[in-house]
């Protein structure tokens, strides 16, 4: 077989990557242009939002109240020793609300749901599925496109303020097993260092990793090939680019959202 | 080809189709008129470009050179919305059915119909699929899953889903593939009645030659990208090409030494 130069070959990786990032512009540009188009899958949408939102819930819950309780469990010594474990709801809540809880329920549905949407795209796609819609005359990308990302986008950030919460119970149920508080006096000592700029990056980072999610899972889904290797390709595709993109978007978002504080 | 044929309308036509994927080149000058009403069945081995060529009259691929008209309009040249409206007049029946598997039959055969029929009460649905599921005698499985269905039932969703839209054309793509004997006879059978109870033409892909011989008014051979034979089934196998006979005779498994052709049709 004949080899080719490594330079050749680096171009030609760039030349695919390129390609990729202009598909998945094209994509993005679609979606939008859908979105605003008419004849709006508006049951679809709902029965997305039962199955990514409503069939979370019991991980979203059992990972962010373990979260909230572990978090304040390892806090408590290092406060101990400055006699400050008062502070405890006060530092457990500006880092669940802050940065765990969107994290944490875009981390999980990025794996739950995004190689869910990924897997059932693909399996459409090599099952002609999405061509027996489409020579039916039935847009599939405004049914199957528009609708999940729309559900992702909407369902991440409930699910994760959700989990926020979940996860602060966490945190009062190990506070109030090593101290005398209750319910009320914990939840005013947490919120008291919780501002608006804190719940309004939470909402911005949890409609961003939603977005993300969505679209990534459906673009590697709809453009997926190879028959049944294309569906595990575009499963695994699609949480590892959206896990990246959902790091670098946080990096971002932090940096943005410390330029305000 | 049968001369009368000429003279009714052409509701397909393609001239000098060329389609490749990459260095395969699978169409090269394909040139085809199909006349409103007839069955044209297009026959070959696999990988010939078949399922290619009705995918490209369907807009579902775009040919690398040529006109493909259908219905008088050119395929590539059609925007979105007209190519929806043109698909309208479409059925397209999958090799593997491509029934939804997450929706019932029930649900499968409203899909197209309520996205594309505005304001439709639900029961005048209802009666639109229980008469295309009488149609296709499988009126017991509206709420059952594609799962549970058997692959002959699956076919003959698959046809009901799209008589729903009452297309003028009908893509079969292999609608023998993978049935027992009896079930294929029973799929030939739906196909001809689909012609006769719609009015439908149709385009037939196959490389079953039982299929071919009953449902087709003609018969186009299909070999290296370009159709090498067309007229009746007897006209297309009274040959002595090599290519032609083989593909008859292990069809039929008979060795290709054993009777001449011809004479096999005729018996």
């Amino acid at each position: 077989m004949k080899s080719h130069p490594k330079s050749y070959v680096i171009s030609k990786r760039i030349d695919n990557f390129s390609l990729r990032v202009y598909e998945a512009y094209i994509f993005t540009r679609r979606f939008f242009m859908e979105i605003f188009g008419g004849g709006f899958e508006f049951q679809e949408l709902i029965k997305q939002c039962f199955e990514i939102g409503y069939k979370s819930l019991p991980l979203i819950s059992l990972t962010g109240f373990i979260t909230g309780m572990v978090f304040t469990k390892q806090s408590r010594p290092s406060l101990m020793e400055f006699g400050a474990t008062s502070w405890l709801p006060s530092l457990v809540s500006i880092a669940i609300v802050r940065a765990l809880a969107p994290l944490i329920t875009s981390l999980i549905s990025a794996g739950k749901v995004g190689s869910s949407i990924g897997a059932e795209l693909a399996s459409m796609r090599v099952t002609e599925q999405i061509d027996a819609m489409e020579v039916s005359a039935v847009n599939p990308f405004k049914f199957l496109i528009v609708t999940r990302v729309l559900a992702t986008t909407i369902t991440i950030p409930i699910l994760s303020f959700y989990c926020a919460f979940v996860g602060l119970m966490g945190s009062f149920l190990d506070i109030t097993l090593n101290e005398e508080t209750n319910l009320q006096a914990y939840f005013q000592n947490a919120f008291e260092q919780i501002t608006f700029l804190d719940i309004g990056s939470a909402l911005i980072k949890a409609v961003a990793y939603g977005f993300t999610i969505g679209l990534v899972g459906c673009y590697k889904g709809y453009y997926a090939n190879k028959g049944t290797q294309g569906v595990g390709e575009a499963a695994n595709g699609a949480v590892v680019t959206s896990m990246f993109l959902i790091f670098l978007e946080e990096v971002a978002i932090v940096q943005v959202t410390n330029w305000f504080r | 080809m049968a001369n009368h044929t000429t003279e009714r309308e052409s509701v397909i036509t393609i001239r000098g189709l060329y389609k490749s994927f990459g260095d395969l080149h699978v169409l090269r000058d394909v040139n085809l008129d199909v006349y409103r009403g007839e069955n044209v069945v297009v026959l070959g081995r696999s990988g010939t470009g078949k399922s290619v060529l009705i995918k490209i009259i369907s807009g579902l691929l775009t040919p690398d050179k040529g006109s493909v008209k259908v219905l008088g309009q050119e395929v590539a040249d059609l925007n979105d919305k007209q190519l929806r409206e043109l698909r309208l007049k479409l059925g397209f029946l999958f090799q593997n059915s491509a029934l939804y598997d997450s929706m019932t039959v029930g649900e499968n055969l409203e899909f197209p119909l309520v996205r594309n029929v505005k304001n439709l009460s639900r029961g005048e649905i209802n009666r639109k699929v229980a008469e295309v599921l009488d149609s296709v005698g499988l009126k017991k499985t509206l709420h059952q899953m594609p799962s549970e269905l058997s692959g002959g039932q699956r076919k003959r969703i698959g046809i009901a889903r799209t008589l729903i839209l009452n297309p003028e054309i009908m893509l079969y793509d292999e609608p023998t593939a993978g049935l027992d004997p009896i079930t294929c006879i029973e799929i030939n059978k739906l196909i001809n009645e689909v012609r006769s109870r719609y009015n439908t033409t149709s385009i037939i892909i196959t490389h079953d030659l039982t299929c071919a011989k009953v449902t087709g008014d003609r018969i186009l051979m299909l070999l290296e990208g370009r159709f090498l034979r067309q007229g009746t089934f007897e006209e297309v196998f009274d040959t002595n090409e090599e290519q032609v006979k083989n593909f008859y005779d292990y069809n039929f498994i008979n060795p290709p030494s054993s009777s001449h052709t011809t004479h096999a049709i005729t018996q």
